[in-house]
């Protein structure tokens, strides 16, 4: 179900749109980052939600109710926020600060404390931080607070304004951990501004990459680093992460190259023939319409050589593939842990496409690391590779 | 000396009695009229300039003036010396109860309004708490002024410490001259002091104790 949708969010400050018609239904439990440029609309975007802008046009419904119509007021205090900055309040204690909402309810102070005390825990400070006050931590340890606060009255949606700007890299590592925790052991649903795309790609399920107060593209991680919409968003991705990330959203069938086959009705002459030209040991079996069926290798046609079985008879049929579309990722690790040379690839009606050897893998790890862009597309090479290859 | 107090100690005590009672009515009157008002031209920044500007000019009308200005209104007495001094006390806490509410670092208003604390609750539990120290040295200013201007209401007729200073000018008296000043200066000095201590305990704690 939607929890939050929307719908034509126009935003006009003066003369400039500051968000143009944005549209968006996000469900419960999602992570929604929101990255781009400084300017695009994201800080705008998101004080519509709370009601702490106002639209110029368009509506937003919450549980397909319009925000519109809620007192503003109340609609604040079922939503977390925690804005850029922290904002604790210096003048109250810890603990005051995090109950800041429950006391705004009138929650009774015994269920305040213990609230108090729960979330100082989520927030991994020992529980006799709640006596101080703001200025007697540390930055880190404010934000973690900040942080806590916005779901201290047990608010589902949560709006973080660069919640984790100017922390170090570990700190941030482990706030991140904590918001990630929230959404997906208590299934908060999180819309989050960042400048930061690896925090975008860690933290998200949908990445909203907004430029002047457009969305340019809202995808998931994996489908943004595989498909950028275009040039603005692989910039914004950056072409050292396109490089890391291509042995890792890089499907089989992109790489696979051709593979050496044989038809279950030929003879064993035949296919010795075959492997002699092809200077091969091993051939895939495949039935007249081209799927996949198993393997033969040189040392059952040996055995059998003269009995007058065709391929189909004795082939082993016991045959590990993967499919076009799979990760390579995945089929790397794989290959490694079965210790095959190689695997066969097949498409969805498993007919064979083509075959991953391990000499494509070393070029795969290879471009990782070197970062070589101007090679030609894998597939395109000539299948010098898999001759001494086979299995 | 002691001749003073054994010719006027009577007096002395009411005439200061008096002094109190006009500068404490008068700045009371001053700080619940102008903080709520400096706190609603934060609100309402485009009347502020102009609000502020009219206690200016009210501020360099001279005493005296001001003072005979109450007598075709309010008559002579308490009341017309009181009004006057209420106007004197009124900008040097308006002024600064708006810059100190301006002052307050909007991401905590932001906070504040994010959080879904109402208009009133951010005034009350937020902004004025920070703006606390700012204002009340604008309340300790005023109350400086008006103890000092309350012996220029001996003027119209209304009492207090100005009576001494008024007759020792008139009849050559130094003694009933300072007799009226330095008790003027002491109850300033102690005023100020109260309310110095006061705002250190209006002034936010950001520290735990001992820290
Ligand atoms: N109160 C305002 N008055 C006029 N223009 C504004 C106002 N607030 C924002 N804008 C404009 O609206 C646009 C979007 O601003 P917004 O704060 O949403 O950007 P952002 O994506 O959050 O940027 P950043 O990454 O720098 O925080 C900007 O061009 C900004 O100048
Ligand atoms: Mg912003």
């Amino acid at each position: 179900m939607t929890l939050l949708k929307m719908s034509h969010l126009n935003k006009i400050y003066g003369g400039t749109k500051a968000v143009d018609d944005f549209n968006m239904e996000i469900e419960k439990g999602e992570f929604i980052c929101f990255i781009g440029t400084s300017g695009s609309g994201k800080t705008t975007t998101m004080r519509m939600i709370n009601r702490m802008l106002h639209q110029t046009s368009g509506t937003i419904e919450i549980n397909g109710e319009d925000i519109a119509k809620m007192d503003p007021v109340k609609l604040r205090r079922k939503i977390g926020y925690v804005i850029q900055n922290v904002g604790l309040m210096p003048h109250m204690t810890i603990r005051e600060n995090i109950v800041l909402v429950p006391k705004l309810l009138k929650w009774p102070e015994e269920k305040r404390n213990e609230k108090a005390k729960e979330m100082i825990k989520m927030a991994e400070l020992p529980e006799d931080y709640l006596d101080r006050y703001p200025a007697e931590l540390s930055g880190g340890q404010q934000q973690r607070i900040g942080v806590v606060r916005a779901l201290a009255a047990d608010q589902d949606i949560i709006l973080m304004d660069e919640p984790f700007g100017a922390l170090d890299p570990i700190t941030r590592e482990s706030l991140q951990d904590l918001v990630k925790d929230l959404q997906e052991r208590l299934g908060k649903t999180f819309i989050f501004v960042t400048h930061d795309m690896d925090e975008a790609l860690t933290l998200a399920t949908r990445i909203v990459i907004m430029s002047h107060g457009k969305q340019v593209q809202v995808d998931t991680p994996d489908n943004i680093l595989r498909h950028p919409a275009n040039e603005f968003v692989e910039s914004l991705i950056g072409q050292d992460r396109l490089i890391q990330a291509r042995p890792s959203i890089t499907t089989v069938g992109q790489v696979a190259t051709k593979a050496v086959s044989a038809r279950e009705s030929q003879t064993l002459k035949e296919a010795l023939g075959e492997m002699h030209n092809k200077r091969v040991d091993t051939l895939l079996v495949t039935d007249d319409d081209g799927v996949l069926r198993g393997f033969v290798g040189i040392e059952q046609i040996n055995q059998y050589y003269g009995t007058g079985k065709e391929i189909g008879d004795i082939m082993d049929k016991n045959i590990f593939y993967v499919k076009e579309d799979s990760v390579i990722r995945d089929t790397v690790e794989r290959i490694l842990k079965r210790g095959f040379k190689n695997v066969p690839v097949i498409d969805h009606d498993h007919h064979l496409v083509g075959i991953v050897t391990r000499a494509t893998l070393v070029d795969m790890v290879y471009d990782a690391l070197w970062g070589e862009s101007d090679k030609p597309e894998k597939a395109d090479q000539p299948d010098k590779a898999e001759a001494g290859d086979q299995a | 000396m002691i001749a003073f107090f054994q010719e006027f100690g009577g007096q002395l005590l009411l005439k200061t009695w008096q002094h109190i009672y006009i500068s404490a009515i008068a700045l009371f009157l001053g700080v619940i009229v102008a903080i709520p008002l400096g706190v609603l031209l934060t609100r309402y920044k485009r009347i502020a300039g102009f609000t502020i500007g009219l206690a200016s000019v009210l501020q360099t009308v001279p005493a005296m003036a001001l003072l005979a200005m109450m007598i075709p209104l309010f008559g002579i007495g308490a009341l017309p010396a009181i009004v006057a001094l209420f106007i004197y006390s009124l900008l040097p806490i308006l002024r600064n109860t708006y810059l100190g509410m301006e002052n307050v670092d909007p991401t905590l208003r932001d906070a504040a309004k994010g959080m879904g604390m109402s208009n009133l609750q951010s005034i009350m539990r937020v902004e004025l708490r920070m703006a606390a120290p700012v204002i009340m040295a604008g309340v300790r200013l005023s109350a400086t002024y008006v103890i000092a201007w309350t012996a220029l209401a001996s003027y119209i007729g209304a009492g207090g410490l100005g009576d001494f200073i008024f007759n020792g000018l008139n009849l050559y008296r130094p003694d009933l001259i300072l007799g009226g000043s330095i008790p003027v200066i002491i109850l300033a000095l102690i005023v100020d002091f109260l309310l110095g201590r006061l705002e250190l305990l209006l002034t936010p704690r950001t520290k735990q104790e001992g820290n």
